[in-house]
């Protein structure tokens, strides 16, 4: 069981304490709650976009990074379709540098022309590192098109088209600014060596003068049931026939999303999972072939995707993967299968769980989720998931009819 | 209301005392020596066998890495699949690496299910047998991850780069290529299997929460195999450093590449040399973190990459000084440049106080960072024992960095980082 104290400040940023003295660091975690789904579908990339502007200067502090480097502490960022998180890990003497650093660029940003300019030519860069100059790099692109045609998962965090990054003006960053990234949007986490009193009285004094902005209201199309399938063949310049099928799975905090989870373990979760014995060591049709999510908060999508043996005929392929999720939806999984999955579910939290910096960004989503206590309840509705869920959900979500298929031909 | 404008006073990392936590150690009945550590609140452990059979040893190319993947593809009781699943049902990791120098199975696990654990390991160590249809796949599945690596420009520069520095012949510098895969046959991986694991020189790192008996269990699977101590020195094995005249080269690996990767390396000696600490130092305000001079100016100011780094190699006989970018194509001879501008900045003036000690203070901070996880901590005793040095090499590099001056910086800096001892390469 984790510990934590939550409490919020009156312009409404909240904040979650977790004391571990274990180790000499401190953790200062902000998650905005703004991702790529709240972009314009015309300005696409957005939110990853900013999430770089954040370290070009804020409005009293020129540069982010030095002071921080000073004080002994790294930081990095990251932004997804649902959040954008920023995280500080520090010696836990000098927390009030991280404090003062956060609290300013939540204030305000300096809103240099130089610093966007120079951060559209890096995204491009970065658009281009891992989606352009990479085979099968724009395989996601198409996938969430085909398989969204409303909620705006049908984009890439990093944006549909590098024009859309291009484009971005100084008038759409601070129009971003102020509609995000204020403390009704924010939640923080301090973690690590550290007391609730200390951040309580830090958190005051840094961040309990910043206006509370409005609260953002998210409206947000959900996405149609899928009532056919979806098809689609690319032929492109790799050196192997690719396949990539997906299926619409529950939200984050159904049920369904966890019995989605154990699924994805069962068939794709290393060398002793179903498609991976069967079709790569038995039968010889792939040469890899995976199962995952992206754990999205929204409704995600059940994803397999594999490499073919060179020679191996592609229906041949895809036939070979439908057998596998028929034997699924006919006669379920043992029980000795599924304490397997358990078993693997509660060694890798318990992994998880060593990092305080991991720590504390959990504690973040849960209270984006909903409720901090999520951390440990949600352990829980892993070990609640019976046979029977497995056999039930594999039947909702492996229909044909709400599958998207891409068929990845070599043109070698 | 504060004021933004005034840093907080902040502590110098620099002035904490850094304790590296004690490793235990022990040596089993056949000499095998294992360090562990007992640190961690969570339930987990990691188990670390090394051996002395990376690339160094193999006598044809792409033979050690296939006999250590191979290792968990069967023996003489339990199938690949087997194997696999006994491990998957614990819920326990189990991976391989192979180095040059060295190769490891990794364990990561519940410690409540160890034992249930080290009798499979031990399997693998005693008795893999190397299945011919294991191998066929293998060879498939490996030539096929090749042919997609060999479509990006990075995978191509990483390769070539090494090779010019260290010669294709040499373990450091070759790379394998498809008619390595295909030539490789069962005897040979069974005959580098007995020589480098059954008979091989292993020495065993343990660190987590572990269980008491930790310490006898690894002596009742481990204790008595014909397995030799990992000092123990092999003799005939030498490799020769063949580097390549030529120092520029510019390849075309894809026509419509929208990027280039660039290396630039020279050598380097390896940590034994009183040079090594400080050009560590000196490495970080290069290129070694977010605050460099090499991202400061080629991202954060031009623009033209995600990110650009320069490391030293982490090889035990010879080391090599690395800078290495993904770059736009229209701007890869700018980055170039622009590299051999920040070099050139080093050698002419001496890195100021304030940046020198935002420098020192950041490395402390990182290491102190990296001291409070029970698998960081036995990862610098791991790399400080393969690389022999002890303790005491840890509190000297600490010291270094604390100590280390602007003018012994700019000596370096003119001794290393001349533009004519590096190789350059541009991969598009």
């Amino acid at each position: 069981m984790i510990q934590f104290d939550k409490f919020t400040l009156s312009n409404g940023l909240r904040v979650i304490v977790h004391e571990d003295d274990t180790t000499p660091m401190a953790v200062v975690n902000i998650m905005y709650d703004v991702g790529a789904k709240d972009e314009n579908p015309e300005k696409t990339g957005f939110a990853h976009l900013f999430e770089h502007l954040m370290f070009g200067g804020s409005i009293n502090i020129e540069d982010y990074e030095s002071p921080l480097q000073m004080a002994g502490g790294e930081n990095n960022a990251y932004t997804s379709n649902d959040l954008t998180n920023y995280y500080v890990q520090l010696p836990a003497e000098n927390i009030e540098t991280a404090f003062w650093l956060e609290s300013d660029r939540m204030l305000s940003l300096a809103f240099s022309e130089k610093s966007l300019d120079v951060q559209r030519k890096v995204v491009s860069e970065e658009f281009k590192e891992h989606y352009i100059n990479k085979p099968y790099g724009d395989v996601w692109f198409k996938l969430r098109e085909m398989a969204y045609t409303k909620h705006p998962y049908r984009w890439m965090t990093i944006g549909k088209e590098l024009s859309h990054i291009e484009d971005a003006t100084l008038k759409d960053v601070k129009a971003f600014f102020k509609q995000h990234y204020n403390p009704s949007n924010a939640i923080m986490v301090v973690g690590g060596k550290v007391k609730t009193a200390q951040v309580r009285e830090l958190a005051e004094k840094w961040f309990g003068d910043i206006p509370s902005g409005q609260k953002y209201d998210r409206q947000i199309a959900e996405e149609p049931q899928q009532t056919e399938p979806r098809r689609m063949e690319v032929h492109a310049d790799v050196p192997l026939d690719a396949i990539y099928k997906v299926w619409h799975m529950d939200n984050r905090l159904s049920h369904g999303y966890y019995v989605a989870d154990l699924i994805t373990e069962i068939l794709g979760g290393g060398g002793s999972s179903r498609l991976f014995q069967r079709l790569v060591k038995e039968k010889k049709l792939f040469s890899n072939i995976e199962c995952y999510h992206f754990g999205t908060v929204d409704k995600g999508l059940l994803t397999i995707e594999g490499k073919l043996v060179k020679g191996v005929k592609m229906e041949d392929a895809e036939r070979a993967i439908e057998e596998e999720l028929d034997l699924l939806k006919r006669e379920g999984i043992t029980e000795k299968e599924l304490t397997k999955v358990k078993n693997k579910t509660e060694s890798a939290l318990a992994f998880e769980d060593m990092s305080v910096m991991t720590r504390c960004n959990n504690l973040a989503f849960y209270e984006l989720l909903g409720d901090p206590s999520l951390f440990n309840s949600d352990r829980e509705k892993y070990f609640s998931v019976t046979v029977d869920d497995v056999l039930h959900y594999s039947r909702k979500y492996f229909d044909v009819n709400n599958s998207s298929t891409l068929c990845y031909f070599s043109k070698h | 209301m504060p004021n933004r404008t005034i840093a907080p006073p902040i502590i110098d990392a620099v002035d904490f005392e850094l304790v590296l936590p004690r490793c235990d150690h022990h040596v089993l009945s056949n000499g095998v020596e294992i360090y562990h550590l007992n640190m961690g609140s969570e339930d987990t452990l990691q188990l670390n066998w090394v051996f002395y059979a990376g690339a160094w040893y193999e006598k044809k190319k792409a033979l050690a890495a296939s006999t250590n993947f191979l290792m968990k593809n069967g023996t003489s009781g339990r199938t690949a699949f087997e194997i696999n699943e006994h491990f998957d049902y614990y819920g326990a990791y189990v991976n391989r690496s192979c180095y040059s120098e060295t190769s490891e199975i990794t364990l990561h696990c519940l410690n409540k299910h160890v034992h249930a654990l080290i009798p499979v390991i031990a399997e693998m160590i005693t008795d893999a047998t190397f299945p011919e249809e294991e191998l066929a796949i293998y060879k498939q599945n490996s030539l096929q991850r090749l042919k997609v690596n060999l479509q990006k420009g990075e995978f191509v520069a990483g390769r070539l780069i090494d090779s010019y520095l260290f010669g294709d012949k040499h373990p450091y510098g070759k790379y394998n290529n498809a008619e390595d895969y295909e030539a490789l046959t069962r005897e040979d991986l069974v005959a580098f299997y007995d020589e480098y694991y059954r008979k091989g020189r292993c020495v065993i790192f343990a660190a987590g929460k572990l269980p008491a008996d930790l310490i006898p269990t690894l002596e009742q699977y481990f204790g008595t195999l014909p397995l030799r101590n990992h000092r123990e020195t092999i003799v005939g094995i030498e490799h020769k450093i063949e580097p390549a005249v030529q120092k520029k080269y510019r390849v075309i690996n894809d026509e419509n590449g929208v990027q280039a990767a660039i290396r630039l390396l020279r050598p380097f000696p390896n940590r034994h040399h009183p040079d090594f600490q400080k050009a560590q130092v000196l490495n970080n305000v290069l290129g070694g973190f977010f605050g460099s001079r090499l991202m400061g100016n080629i991202r954060e100011d031009k623009g033209y990459t995600y990110g650009i780094y320069s490391y030293l190699l982490n090889f035990v006989h010879e080391s090599g000084w690395m800078i290495t970018t993904e770059a736009g194509r229209d701007v890869a001879e700018d980055t170039i440049k622009e590299v051999y501008n920040e070099l050139a900045l080093l050698r002419e003036e001496p890195i100021d106080d304030e940046e020198l000690m935002m420098t020192r203070n950041f490395i402390i901070g990182t290491v102190l960072g990296d001291l409070d996880g029970p698998f960081q901590v036995i990862g610098r005793w791991k790399n400080m024992i393969l690389s022999g040095v002890d303790e005491a090499y840890f509190y000297q590099s600490l010291q270094t960095v604390r100590s280390v001056t602007a003018a012994e910086l700019q000596d370096l800096a003119n001794k290393y980082l001349q533009p004519d001892d590096f190789y350059e390469l541009v991969v598009i």
